[in-house]
């Protein structure tokens, strides 16, 4: 039997125990002896959450074929657990082994959303690792980034040793091989690192120099050394069926977020909203071979025991088998009793058909993301959906019986007018309209509801609104109300409902996607502040990063409010994405002249993406 | 075809909850391809139901669920089949065919039997494990047990001692059988609680660990049996 980390005690006296035991089904046990490389995956948040994210798993699974390597997982300790472990000073540990996580060779962190940054420092500090690259020694584990942040990691850079850009299949096996090579001779630490930046895709920041101008903008930016390359090109896999995929995932004990077999359909997106981060940097779109999607699904189902399947894409209607892939899992849900739960799909006719062969039509709802109120807005997104697409969309799925529809909103986008977010109380209300128009009254089963919900934007890097300012927060509730306003006097305000995001937190979401350096000591004081779960409203205290924000003379609006020049050098600027600077500004001179781009389907607008060999570019050209 | 399985929890396993050991079975059968019956409509989900849960931190050797099958094959391929693909701290013991009128397992569970060892702690703690294991036999004596029922609004006094059906000392641990099920529910926690209060020690779950060996139902002659004892092996 392991033998587990914590006390009966101290297990007993938290919430979930069972997030901190491991061995669960399909969990990998390796014998350290045997192992010459151990690494140790963390996704800086709960378990619930962690366990629930794919990338992890295709990771997990990845290292963990290699014969000289053993990959455990790790998760934030809870505050009730966090707590504890200060107070009795017991070190994190990994799930499999139950070891401190700071006896492994490398500790690597997925970066997915910008208000976990306070729970990596978290998840160091817990673990007895120096929280900043330049205190850590040799023997003490490499910690590296990865995952969508890290294509800017600037305002987290102090506190890695590597940032992974791109996607971990590539070049995961010459970094260990060079890491036994340092582990087994006189190599020091800073040498190790710099022949790692020299593998493709890998960032030190450690040996790159920022010195800004007066204004408090980048002056320039380089590596300090001749022998450390200036650009870093993005990771990404040309194959997407040859690669490996986890087969036999792990099954929780407990109930996880995403309680079911995730089946990664296609990477990438060719449809180029400007608004998306992930559809410019996961180019070009990368379908996988539906035969082989088919034999995983059968053997995750098989191999799990789950009773239920979801599909993993950015926009898993443009997944070019899609109808054939949904038949033969259709069929195993008739067979087997495998349900199945769809990502957001085009509603269209073959969509309400897949739906209401799978799904209880009463109890779901349909959603459409049109994301702006007016075509205007709609264009100057460059989001594909027009207002005919929805009224067609909802009177079909009238027709087919359902009366729950859901919009997806922003507000804030660059050129929005009060014009434009009326726009949203207008389309809401026209769709109640066509609801009644169309559905005559002993048909009607049950309350005709449809619900707008409106984020706040936040501009991205390597998004065509990199350079977009952001609304600021309290401009944000006031158009929020002015909406909620128009919800209220509408004819058909009782089955009209109106929701929105906290402004609080995502205005600090905006700070750190395109935030520099300078905002590493701000995140390290906030921590020190006592601050963790920034993405949990109950934990989030607004006042310790305005504090450390004060203190550091950071003004906020700098990074957020501001519209930057195309000309200006941006913290992310060393990193090649394939799709190029040019494209993001010809991108956003036709953004603002509300012209839209044809997708990747319809004609290549010479992105940049074509150069790594793949994909939707590839194939468009045969 | 309706099926009971016996089951064991135990090591590590006895931090996952009731639910949690649910899912892993439901999950498990199919593993294991198993043919489960599953119920009509939108969402199906598998005939099966659990006997008496366990308390977290309780290890066990006598768990129990019963489960509709459309198709078996036998006792012995079934357990196989559910250890193969499942894991040892949830292993399968039993796995016999109840008669077609038999009562579920949850609602038939009337007394379990538990094992109480104390920790060798500390030499403290081991004078005071010997303090409460001579008090027993005075404890279990008593005409009546009582104990305070705190609840949210008020506090409430209870005579266990009916539902202590037997108890006694052998290799130093404490054995208890105690009513357990819908008519009379008495954990095994709350009878060392008292205990130690009788002992006059400061009551610590943490000093001692609790197993369940054996849950019992009523047999014909309003004796106990296991409740793997209400079918047969088959095949």
């Amino acid at each position: 039997m392991r033998k587990l980390a914590l006390s009966d005690e101290i297990l007993m006296s938290v919430e979930k125990p069972a997030r901190y035991i491991g061995g669960e089904y399909n969990s990998i046990m390796k014998k350290k002896e045997e192992i010459a490389v151990r690494f140790c995956m963390c996704f800086p948040d709960v378990y619930e959450i962690g366990m629930s994210h794919l990338g992890i798993q295709i990771l997990y699974d990845m290292f963990n074929r290699r014969e000289d390597t053993w990959c455990e997982r790790v998760y934030s300790p809870w505050p009730d657990l966090d707590t504890i472990m200060r107070e009795k000073n017991i070190p994190l540990f990994a799930l499999e082994s139950q070891e401190p996580v700071k006896d492994f060779d490398f500790l690597g962190i997925t970066l997915q959303y910008e208000m976990c940054y306070t729970n990596i420092l978290q998840v160091l500090d817990l673990a007895h690792i120096p929280m900043k690259s330049e205190e850590r020694k040799k023997g003490e584990p490499i910690v590296i980034g990865g995952g969508p942040c890290a294509y800017n990691p600037e305002p987290i850079a102090d506190f890695f040793d590597i940032f992974y850009i791109g996607e971990g299949e590539t070049v995961y096996a010459i970094l260990l091989e060079l890491y036994k090579e340092y582990k087994h001779s006189d190599m020091s630490r800073r040498e190790f690192l710099i022949k790692a930046s020299n593998i493709p895709g890998l960032y030190v920041p450690s040996l790159y120099d920022v010195c800004y101008n007066a204004d408090g903008t980048i002056a320039d930016f380089g590596p300090k050394y001749s022998d450390v390359p200036e650009k870093i090109l993005k990771q990404t896999v040309v194959d997407m069926t040859s690669v490996s995929y986890p087969e036999k995932p792990i099954v929780p004990y407990m109930k996880v977020t995403q309680d079911r077999v995730v089946l990664e359909i296609m990477r990438g997106c060719i449809r180029g909203c400007r608004f998306c981060q992930a559809g410019m940097i996961y180019r070009p779109a990368r379908p996988k071979d539906v035969s082989i999607l088919k034999q995983y699904a059968e053997n995750m189902l098989a191999a799990s025991g789950q009773e239920e399947i979801t599909f993993s894409s950015l926009s898993s209607s443009d997944y070019p088998s899609l109808p054939e892939l949904t038949d033969c899992l259709i069929e195993k849900m008739n067979n087997e009793h495998v349900n199945i739960s769809l990502p957001s799909l085009r509603i269209d006719a073959f969509s309400l058909d897949v739906m209401s062969k799978i799904q209880d039509i009463k109890k779901n709802s349909l959603t459409f993301a049109p994301e702006a109120g007016t075509q205007r807005l709609r264009n100057v997104i460059n989001k594909g959906l027009t207002k005919e697409n929805i009224m067609d969309g909802s009177l079909k799925a009238f027709l087919g019986g359902w009366n729950k529809v859901k919009l997806y909103f922003m507000m804030g986008l660059p050129t929005e007018t009060y014009e434009d977010i009326e726009g949203i109380a207008s389309l809401s209300e026209e769709i109640t309209e066509l609801y009644f128009a169309n559905i005559p009254k002993e048909k009607r089963d049950g309350r005709v509801m449809v619900t707008a919900s409106a984020s706040y934007f936040v501009p991205k890097p390597f998004t065509p609104f990199q350079w977009a300012p952001m609304i600021e927060p309290s401009e944000f509730i006031k158009r929020a109300y002015y909406v909620k306003d128009k919800f209220r006097e509408a004819k058909n305000h009782k089955s009209l409902k109106f929701q929105y995001h906290e402004a609080d937190i995502t205005i600090l979401e905006g700070l750190l996607a395109r935030g520099d350096r300078k905002l590493c000591d701000v995140i390290y004081d906030v921590y020190r502040s006592g601050q963790i779960y920034d993405a949990w409203t109950e934990y989030f205290h607004k006042e310790n990063w305005e504090n450390a924000l004060k203190a550091h003379g950071i003004d906020i609006g700098f990074y957020t409010y501001r519209e930057r020049s195309v000309d200006e050098k941006l913290p992310w600027d060393f990193i090649d994405i394939g799709v190029t600077k040019e494209f993001m500004k010809r991108e956003w001179e036709r953004a603002k002249s509300e012209q839209i781009t044809p997708n990747c389907s319809q004609k290549c607008s010479g992105c940049g993406a074509a150069k790594f060999g793949g994909g939707v570019c590839f194939e468009a050209k045969n | 075809m309706k099926l009971r399985i016996k089951y064991l929890k135990l090591g590590n396993l006895k931090f996952i909850g009731h639910l949690d050991v649910m899912r892993y079975f439901q999950k498990t059968i199919r593993r294991a391809g198993l043919k489960v019956s599953y119920s009509k409509g939108y969402s199906p989900h598998q005939i099966i139901s659990f006997a008496a849960p366990l308390a977290m931190c309780i290890t066990s050797d006598g768990e129990y669920f019963d489960g509709e099958f459309d198709e078996i094959s036998t006792s012995t391929e079934m357990t196989e089949a559910l250890n193969t693909f499942g894991v040892p701290e949830l292993h399968v013991s039993e796995c016999v065919l109840l008669p077609d009128d038999a009562k579920n397992a949850m609602s038939v569970v009337a007394a379990s039997d538990y094992r109480i060892c104390f920790y060798a702690l500390s030499e403290d703690k081991s004078d005071q494990a010997q303090h409460i294991l001579d008090k027993l036999k005075a404890f279990y004596e008593q005409e009546e047990i009582i104990i305070t029922k705190k609840t949210k609004k008020s506090e409430k006094e209870e005579n266990i001692k009916p539902g202590i059906l037997d108890i006694e000392i052998r290799d130093n641990s404490i054995y208890m059988m105690l009513s357990t099920g819908s008519s009379y529910n008495l954990k095994p926690e709350l009878v060392m609680e008292a205990l130690y209060q009788y002992a006059g020690i400061p009551y610590n779950f943490f000093d001692f660990h609790i197993h369940r060996i054996e849950t019992y139902m009523e047999d014909e002659n309003g004796g106990l049996m296991p409740l793997y004892k209400a079918g047969r092996n088959f095949g």
